[in-house]
């Protein structure tokens, strides 16, 4: 739909989109914060993986989304967790690998986690959280709960065999699972063209007999109303595929420059950036600037705050180091100091 | 006593587990319609029906991964991986995921699924269906390792990894299939995790598991008529790893060798007999000696094969010369 036809929308729609945008905002100001702890020193480690430019694609799918309903992620996939409702104060903390982080600082930005909001898991092996999806769709359609269990990942996944396996499983057994590949056009330092001749990705899904689109990722708005059509057909028994075109404003990780790319293709890219777009949108259709500053300030508050709250948290304790192996009821692993005391002890 | 054969303990185990608990399943190639490469499922999925053995394309991958997750979502599958060989092909899912999720993620969640296989030699079935590969899975935190060598510990074995909270890789050999034994199934079980003392002696402690059992078994019952005495630990589980029955039997008679199937460098056999060295050295009168799988691949040769893993021959003359 056109910007035009898009602002003559109906009132529902606007609300929509000023929610949209919010949650977008809400996105892209967290992960500047976690470039702001990185710089601060206050992160753990620097695999750091921000989705900027891609908010459009976390935010749209999650609006089609219930409680309820599950997912995985990938390496990059703070925005889709905060669009599911996730706390940014325990998200930063984890970032930093802190205790009061969602998984007590031992999970960190790649393998973020939190069942009661549905999140199996990010995942740092690229396509590793994809059949998990296959399996939780498997149990919500055998338990009737009417939830679906959608996987998020980028386009470095799609030459993956893991996601084929899987989506040839859901179509298989009729699974209320959703594949949505954020096409980025980078893996790492690899664009989609040269990883790949076959670069209409959701065709691929089709061959499988998924229902399977690919929307551009500029207007939130249409990201929705994708995700609507797909995650509706997987929630009554067709799985579906949904890739979003988007672009990866910025480097692979925090270090990375891409100097493997132009100058003018990220200025292209970066030209294509829906939170600006949104909020050009809510522009044009009145609301004043006023307000989405207002809006903007609010968000800018709130995740200033995630990093006093992550800078301040402790540092987990050393003995949490051999918890969680296994259950909490078995023994947990000898420590090596302690074997060794143990053992030299007797000489 | 009746008569059971370790396939039909394995297969009584899995049934009378489905019947008690609604939750598990199983998930696999070939292992509804066709009952199994092996036939351990034969016949299940008249009772159970195709919800519950769900036959999958060839995908082990996904099998593994679909198995984590619905492991996650609340139920209790048991996937299995028709050749443990193709372990290569699941590493991904089962390492990194099934192994670490609950330690990634703080505890939130655990991933209680039994991934059952089988490996070994025994039926000239080459490089690529024969091997022993239970240190791969031993050395990778976070998942439980069950290596039943009796029909007795097939179904118990089975029993108690369908109660774990935690991934459990259970290995069966295939040369065990169709080992009949008298067995009261009955009896309660040892706790899991503990290993089991086949037989006492003083001259020597042979530690082993899962097939080389029997070969540890027979070659001791020929020592015994040579007037050598050794005594025989089965481990039955590798993690949990039972080190204190084996430190208790080393501290006694001062002598120990390990027995495993699987091949030497770096292998199970290196680990527990680099562990008695450090825990038990002021009691050893001599340095402990693997008997293991020779570092070659297996052959299709049916003499090849055979003398490519310890047997009783081996175990025997290594506990002469060492006794001696």
């Amino acid at each position: 739909m056109n910007r035009e036809a898009r602002v003559a929308h109906s009132r529902k729609s606007n609300s929509d989109l000023l929610a949209h945008y919010t949650q977008m905002q809400r996105v892209r100001t967290f992960e500047d914060r976690v470039g702001e702890l990185y710089l601060r020193g206050g992160s753990a480690g620097s695999m750091l993986h921000l989705s900027i430019g891609e908010e459009s694609a976390a935010v749209g799918v999650s609006a089609a989304m219930r409680a309820g309903d599950t997912f995985t992620t990938h390496h990059r996939g703070h925005g889709i967790f905060l669009a599911r409702g996730a706390d940014p104060n325990r998200m930063m903390a984890e970032i930093g690998g802190k205790e009061t982080g969602y998984c007590r600082g031992k999970g960190g930005s790649m393998h973020i986690a939190d069942m009661s909001l549905g999140h199996l898991g990010a995942n740092a092996i690229v396509g590793g959280g994809i059949p998990a999806v296959v399996g939780a769709a498997m149990v919500a359609k055998r338990r009737k709960t009417g939830a679906v269990s959608i996987a998020f990942f980028g386009d470095g996944a799609m030459q993956q065999g893991i996601l084929y396996e899987s989506m040839n499983m859901a179509a298989l057994w009729d699974l209320p699972a959703v594949f949505v590949c954020i096409n980025n056009q980078w893996g790492m330092g690899t664009r989609i063209d040269q990883a790949t001749k076959a670069t209409r990705l959701h065709e691929r899904a089709k061959v499988f007999g998924l229902n399977a689109e690919t929307v551009d990722g500029l207007d939130v708005l249409d990201v929705a109303e994708a995700a609507a059509r797909i995650v509706d057909g997987a929630r009554t028994g067709t799985p579906g595929f949904l890739a979003v075109d988007c672009y990866r404003f910025f480097g692979h990780g925090r270090k990375d420059k891409s100097p493997y790319r132009s100058p003018e293709e990220e200025a292209e890219g970066r030209a294509k950036d829906p939170v600006l777009y949104a909020r050009q949108m809510l522009r044009d259709s009145g609301m004043p600037l006023t307000e989405l500053d207002a809006i903007d300030a609010e968000i800018s508050a709130e995740m200033d705050a995630t990093i006093d709250f992550t800078m301040q948290s402790a540092e987990p304790a050393n003995d949490t180091m051999f918890r969680d192996v296994f259950a909490p009821d078995q023994p947990e692993p000898e420590p090596v100091r302690t074997r060794l005391d143990r053992v030299l002890a007797r000489e | 006593m009746p008569k059971l054969a370790y396939r039909d303990a394995l297969k009584q185990a899995l049934v009378d587990a489905m019947r008690e608990d609604p939750d598990i399943f199983i998930i696999g190639e070939e292992v509804g319609r066709y009952g199994g490469a092996y036939g351990v499922t034969k016949g299940l999925i008249e009772e159970f029906g195709a919800e519950r053995l769900v036959d999958t394309p060839i995908s082990e991958p996904a099998i593994i991964g679909t198995a984590v997750g619905a492991a996650m979502a609340g139920m209790r599958p048991v996937a299995e991986l028709m050749y443990v060989d193709f372990i290569g092909m699941t590493m991904d899912q089962l390492c990194n995921q099934a192994a670490k999720i609950r330690y990634m993620f703080g505890g939130q969640i655990g991933v209680p699924m039994v991934l059952r296989t089988q490996g070994g030699t025994g039926r000239s079935a080459g490089a690529q269906h024969s091997q022993s590969l239970e240190a791969y899975v031993m050395h990778t935190p976070g998942l439980r390792l069950a290596m039943p060598g009796t029909v007795y510990d097939a179904y118990h074995l089975l029993r108690q990894a369908l109660l774990q909270p935690d991934p459990v890789v259970f290995i069966e050999h295939k040369s065990l299939y169709a080992m009949t034994e008298e067995v009261d199934l009955s009896v309660p079980p040892p706790a899991w995790g503990k290993a089991v003392v086949r037989r006492e002696g003083r001259d020597m402690v042979i530690v082993t598991y899962s097939r080389q059992v029997h070969h540890v078994m027979q070659a001791a019952e020929t020592l015994s008529q040579a007037g050598i005495e050794v005594t025989v630990i089965d481990l039955r589980t590798l993690n949990p790893l039972d080190f204190e029955t084996i430190r208790a039997e080393v501290e006694k008679v001062g002598r120990a060798m390990v027995v495993s199937e699987g091949a030497m460098t770096a292998g199970v056999a290196a680990e527990l007999a680099a562990r008695i060295t450090e825990e038990c050295f002021d009691y050893l009168e001599d340095p402990v000696v693997r008997v293991a799988g020779e570092d070659i691949p297996i052959s299709v040769s049916v003499e090849l094969e055979k003398n490519s893993v310890p047997g009783p021959a081996l175990i025997e003359d290594t506990v002469r010369r060492m006794v001696a």
